[in-house]
């Protein structure tokens, strides 16, 4: 009875097992990036490219002023499009996190004017972050149990919400306008870290890293599971350490490193580990990728569904807070313009599926860098807001196409 | 020979005026590869769904172990030790083998966070028990996998939950003649592990290569019980097209 089993398909073909060693694990990646899983490659060769094309154009975009001043312009987009990931991640859009976010930054900035009501900066934060968290949550409630489309939903959550920035501003401001009246919240934004922190913390990360890395490696050695090289191990920690110390080494030249990395690198952190390490996380994915399986695993769909419409909406408003306080202010035009398509786009490129189900939280900060390493060039070449626009379309058609492609080289390898 | 680990005694189901089961007698032994066969619309769906618990039967009893029980839901059924491999595998593309066979029951180390390596491990000990060998590794995505490979992996989620009775929907009727082997393969281990296994297929060759006993099912009622070894499937073919009834269709009511 027991004949040994062959298996007709050509991808399936040698009976492989795990790579143990540094050349069979690079041929092992290589036959999955073969196969349509790309991970972070194309957006990294993408960065590269672009880096080099204004680098040779014009020599001050790699001074040490334009990349923190890099950093300070895409960490808004980045906050925003954490949010974007997990929503895109379900295979659902939230077309309204533009205005969302806007809502978030007026709230606080009005809750913030001196005696009027003038409340302490933690509550009035706390405060605009709840209300854009429940109306990610009422998106939600909508979307699941009315089961319309969130497409459809969240454009009317758009069209809503830029009425409601309006009304806001028009009622409490007249020239338009509303600065922000607390330092710290300005610091969020406009605030360097001296020195010493961003080398402490820099290092910091890294040791976190390592750590975290040593840990896995002992569990899984430890139930007799295989690990990956241990060239492979050190390149990836090698890699990440020098991206990590350069970029701190490279920002303390200039004025330090921003403050408002600290905020996003708490918030990659964060999510990170609640989309890959939680059993929440896991059924995000599984969601996203087959809903019917999940349900019938007995995943609470739309629990999921409404959870992240929520992370949704939270992460827009901070990123509106993080935006208003770089720009000091809130404006009768804040969540307008093309931040919209900036975050979106930014998910998007830095490798999140439109399909569903495909994608790292941490896209959202790579995508973040190439729009911003992108604005950045342009606005050095001095180029019109039009040729951005057209050049940060020709990109995000890029991204697109590669993920359209890499879906269509998984389906075609696998026999379905 | 055992005692029969999961029994229906006269169970009866119908929808609106269609009589889809009608008082069907049904067993299956540990260790055993029980085959249920029928035409279109025999049955054979209904009758595995009741015992999942997706619907309720009309009447009769089932027992578990030789006790009657209340299946309500798929959870009863997991927990009695009853799992099913729907003909629609139902697995993510997008996650991994691990990811998939423990898909909804994740490992947690408290409450939260999923304890990835005890995973893998147990993902890596059911499938060698089973040896299932030709995955390149568990940690794939099942995106890249075959027809059969996915079938194995839906088998092998299927047996991993300390599992009494798996139930096969049609395993092997999306594959070629490898890929079944390899499914028929794996059907007959479980067994040998002392598994419960019911399978049903529309292909007798299949089913006279891997089950013990086959029950045939027409027009909602069970109408033979064969041992494998003692027929043909000339007998079997006659008996899904012109087995004898025991009750008169439209004489239900009556009572019999
Ligand atoms: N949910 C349902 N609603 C109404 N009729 C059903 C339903 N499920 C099955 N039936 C009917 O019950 C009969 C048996 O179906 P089924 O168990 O699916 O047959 P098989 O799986 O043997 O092909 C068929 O006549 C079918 O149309
Ligand atoms: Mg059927």
């Amino acid at each position: 009875m027991s004949t040994p089993s062959t298996d007709e398909v050509p991808s399936a073909a040698p009976k492989r097992k795990d790579p143990t060693t540094f050349a069979e694990y690079l041929q092992s990646w290589w036959l999955r990036v073969q196969s349509g899983d790309l991970g972070f490659l194309p957006i990294i060769v993408g960065l590269i490219i672009i880096i080099a094309i204004f680098g040779t154009l014009d020599s001050r975009y790699f001074s040490e002023r334009n990349f923190t001043n890099l950093l300070l312009q895409m960490a808004p987009f980045a906050t925003i499009a954490i949010g974007v990931v997990f929503v895109l991640l379900l295979a659902e859009i939230d077309l309204a996190v533009a205005f969302n976010s806007a809502v978030g930054g007026v709230i606080m900035t009005l809750l913030l004017r001196p005696d009027d009501p003038g409340l302490p900066w933690p509550v009035a934060i706390a405060i605009a972050l709840a209300v854009t968290t429940f109306i990610g949550f009422v998106m939600a409630i909508v979307i699941t149990k009315a089961g319309v489309p969130s497409f459809v939903v969240s454009l009317a959550f758009n069209l809503g919400l830029n009425g409601v920035v309006l009304i806001l501003m028009l009622e409490f401001s007249n020239s338009g306008t509303i600065r922000i009246a607390d330092e710290t919240v300005k610091d969020i934004s406009n605030a360097f870290l001296p020195d010493v922190w961003g080398w402490i913390l820099g290092l910091a990360a890294v040791a976190a890293y390592g750590l975290s890395e040593a840990v896995k490696y002992r569990t899984r050695s430890s139930q007799g599971l295989p690990n990956k090289p241990f060239g492979i191990l050190g390149l990836q920690f090698g890699g990440l350490a020098l991206l990590i110390l350069g970029a701190v080494w490279y920002a303390n030249i200039d004025r330090g490193v921003p403050f408002v990395m600290v905020v996003l690198g708490f918030f990659l952190l964060f999510w990170s580990f609640v989309a890959s390490r939680t059993r929440f996380g896991r059924h995000v994915y599984a969601v996203g990728g087959n809903p019917e399986a999940a349900r019938r695993a007995g995943i609470n769909v739309d629990r999921i569904r409404i959870i992240v419409f929520m992370i949704g909406g939270f992460m827009a408003g901070a990123g509106g807070i993080v935006l208003a306080s770089r720009l000091q202010s809130v404006a009768t035009n804040s969540g307008g313009g093309d931040l919209l398509l900036n975050v979106i786009a930014a998910a998007v490129i830095g490798g999140t599926s439109l399909f569903g189900g495909s994608g790292k939280v941490v896209s959202a900060l790579l995508g973040a860098l190439v729009i911003g390493a992108v604005a950045s060039g342009m606005n050095l070449q001095n180029v019109n807001a039009g040729v951005k626009f057209v050049v940060t379309g020709l990109v995000l058609l890029a991204a697109v196409l590669i993920d359209a492609l890499a879906k269509r080289r998984q389906a075609a390898s696998g026999v379905r | 020979m055992a005692e029969p680990i999961l029994e229906c005694r006269g169970v009866s189901k119908h929808f609106g005026a269609v009589q889809a089961l009608y008082k069907v007698d049904f067993e299956v032994r540990p260790g055993e590869v029980m085959a249920l066969v029928g035409d279109n619309g025999a049955g054979k769906s209904t009758l595995i769904k009741g015992i999942a618990g997706i619907y309720p039967f009309d009447e009769g009893q089932v027992l578990f172990e030789g006790k009657p029980v209340k299946i309500h839901g798929p959870k009863d059924a997991s927990k009695l030790g009853i799992e099913i491999v729907y003909q629609d595998l139902a697995l993510a593309d997008n996650l991994d083998v691990v990811a998939n066979m423990f898909l909804g029951r994740e490992r947690t180390q408290n409450r939260f966070i999923i304890d990835e390596s005890s995973m893998e491990a147990a993902a890596r000990e059911t499938l060698a028990g089973l040896s299932v060998t030709t995955l390149q590794s568990v940690r794939q995505v099942v995106a890249g996998l075959s027809g059969g490979q996915r079938q194995s992996v839906a088998v092998a989620k299927a047996v991993m939950w300390n599992s009494k009775v798996v139930i096969l929907d049609e395993p092997t009727a999306a594959l070629g003649v490898a890929q079944t082997r390899q499914v028929l393969d794996l059907v007959r281990r479980m067994a040998d592990q002392d598994l419960a296994v019911v399978i049903i297929s529309h292909n007798l060759h299949d089913i006279f290569e891997v089950a013990d006993r086959i029950t045939s099912l027409r027009l909602g009622q069970a109408v033979d019980l064969f041992t494998t070894s003692e027929v043909t499937q000339q007998d079997v073919v006659h008996s899904i097209t012109a087995g004898e009834m025991k009750f008169v269709p439209g004489m239900e009511k009556e009572g019999v």
